[in-house]
């Protein structure tokens, strides 16, 4: 027991080690994504408080502490307090398997990419949960575009990963990032990362597939009843999620914490640089969209899902176990 | 071992209490929620044992999509009307059903623990080797070779079940608009806009 003890002592440094990180920079994130949105727009963004505004998303989550958290008097109180929490602590946990160096991760362990995908498909209950414990109209729709939505896209994500597995031979992230020493997933499998980036922003619900809480027909989606805290909580999670897809496509297809080119001024940036660099270029992409592409109607999404990105998925899937078979590359794994 | 032990019984009374709330509990949305919690600690429990590429799958496949649509489900029936008929109406056919049902997992239960007691080498297989290799290498490594043909079927099975789902649900509605995507993409003001010259009292006619 007490070694146990001992054992939980040790590790909990660690996560909190690894926490603080992430929700200040989810705090930071904000703050990119609104400013690139602003200068997308010939705005500035948010720029007054702190240095380059930096400070804005700190004053925007003291605003939400303070503010009354309103209970609808019809909610069902348990899931509608729940749901929020659910969505903020699924997000976090999934870091825990974030690889940012050889040896800069909390847990590693051999199944990690399910792990990570089990993980993010569970991220769908807040939503629902949320949804339809505040017992009205528009919450309700949301909640349940959003769970088809999700579930959609997790398919055709789910075989993107497969992809990548064929080539690695293993599930291991370490083994995932180690396996493109030589060459990038992102340039072999260049299709399979464009529709991995755009089934992360229907999975996240960014735009242009935000139609859980598109404002112009649900108000807010399943936003709408929550206030103060729990409306923050959800705000957290969702751009924790982003943050995470971001870790995720960079460890599939842009190589985590490898340099561009292993070779003598470039490779002394420290691996987390890279790690940290490379989800920021993919988070600026997803912001950029964000700013540049109109929201996409229902019918459409789901056409784009289920008719165009599976079976091109799949067949793309087929084109890579035959590459791998003929050319004799399949990856012979160590036992 | 301890710790290990302590973990196995907190899951598995996790486990116990919610299956036993998805039963008792009024609520249909509560039941569907303790079911969740039961998969989830069935799938801890799977992890635990070294199982780790089942517990995952149980993640992804029950409690990320099969329960989604369950509480999908449930959230759309009206489920005060169904208690009603369920509690007044003397004839409810699912209550036989439910035992026929119930009795055979209870039996298929007393044969597998029964066979696993008192045979020893029954779980023993010549095919996979435990010891050395990961949970999922090993499953990979037997999956598609030694177990191709019952995987294969597996797959036809479900497959036949999905598509029998498509065509219950399926129905053709006539005079519904669809939006054709290549026609619209390829319209241009040549072919879409028409110019005409109307008479005074007699009007265009304009077809469709």
């Amino acid at each position: 027991m007490m070694e146990y003890l001992q054992i939980l002592g040790s590790e909990v440094y660690k996560i909190l080690f690894l926490l603080v990180p992430i929700l200040v920079s989810v705090a930071m994130i904000v703050w990119l994504d609104r400013r690139v949105w602003g200068l997308v727009q010939k705005r500035k963004g948010p720029n007054v408080v702190g240095p380059f505004g930096l400070l804005q998303t700190l004053a925007d989550a003291l605003k939400y502490i303070f503010k009354e958290i309103i209970i609808p008097a019809s909610a069902n109180k348990t899931v509608f307090i729940l749901a929020p929490i659910v969505t903020m602590t699924l997000a976090l946990v999934a870091w825990a398997v974030i690889p940012m160096s050889e040896e800069l991760v909390l847990s590693d362990i051999n199944v990690g990419i399910l792990y990570l995908f089990a993980v993010s498909s569970l991220g769908v209950y807040g939503i629902i949960m949320g949804g339809w414990a505040s017992n009205s109209k528009y919450p309700f729709l949301g909640a349940i575009r959003s769970a088809a939505q999700m579930v959609s896209y997790e398919v055709s994500i789910g075989i993107i990963i497969i992809n990548v597995l064929l080539c690695v031979g293993s599930l291991n992230l370490k083994d995932i990032v180690l396996a493109q020493k030589e060459l990038w997933y992102v340039i072999p499998l260049f299709p399979m990362f464009v529709i991995f980036f755009i089934s992360a922003l229907a999975e996240t619900n960014r735009p242009p597939f935000d139609l859980p809480e598109a404002e112009a027909e649900l108000v807010a989606g399943y936003q709408t009843e929550y206030s103060g805290m729990m409306y923050a909580m959800f705000w957290l999670g969702e751009y924790a999620n982003i943050l995470l897809m971001c870790a995720m496509g960079s460890i599939l297809f842009l190589g985590g914490w490898l340099p561009i080119i292993d070779i003598y001024p470039i490779n002394i940036i420290p691996a987390p640089i890279w790690m940290i660099l490379k989800i920021l270029f993919l988070f600026f992409l997803f912001a950029l969209i964000k700013a540049i592409v109109p929201r996409y109607r229902y019918d459409q999404l789901m056409r784009l899902g289920w008719k165009i990105f599976l079976p091109f998925s799949l067949i793309y899937l087929v084109f890579t176990a035959s590459f791998l078979f003929y050319f004799d590359k399949l990856p012979k794994g160590n036992f | 071992m301890l710790a290990h032990s302590i973990f196995f019984y907190f899951f598995s009374v996790i486990a116990i209490f919610s299956s036993l709330m998805v039963i008792t509990s009024r609520s249909t949305i509560n039941s569907v929620f303790f079911l969740i919690l039961d998969f989830i600690s069935v799938g801890c429990l799977f992890i635990m044992v070294g199982a780790e590429f089942l517990g995952m799958i149980i993640l992804i496949v029950y409690v990320g999509a099969v329960a989604v649509l369950f509480l999908f489900v449930v959230m759309m029936l009206n489920v005060a009307e169904q208690k009603q008929s369920w509690f007044i109406g003397k004839k409810s056919t699912h209550i036989p059903i439910g035992l026929i049902v119930s009795v055979l997992i209870l039996l298929e239960l007393l044969v597998v623990v029964g066979g696993w007691k008192f045979k020893d080498n029954l779980m023993s297989s010549n095919t996979l080797n435990l010891s050395d290799i990961s949970n999922t290498h090993q499953l990979g490594l037997v999956m598609y070779t030694d177990y191709i043909l019952y995987f294969q079927l597996a797959g036809v099975i479900l497959l036949l079940s999905m598509i029998g789902a498509i065509l219950l649900t399926f129905r053709q509605r006539k005079g519904v608009k669809k939006q054709s995507y290549f026609n619209q993409i390829s319209r241009n003001p040549s072919s879409s806009i028409e110019l005409r010259d109307v008479k005074s009292n007699e009007g265009v006619k304009i077809d469709d």
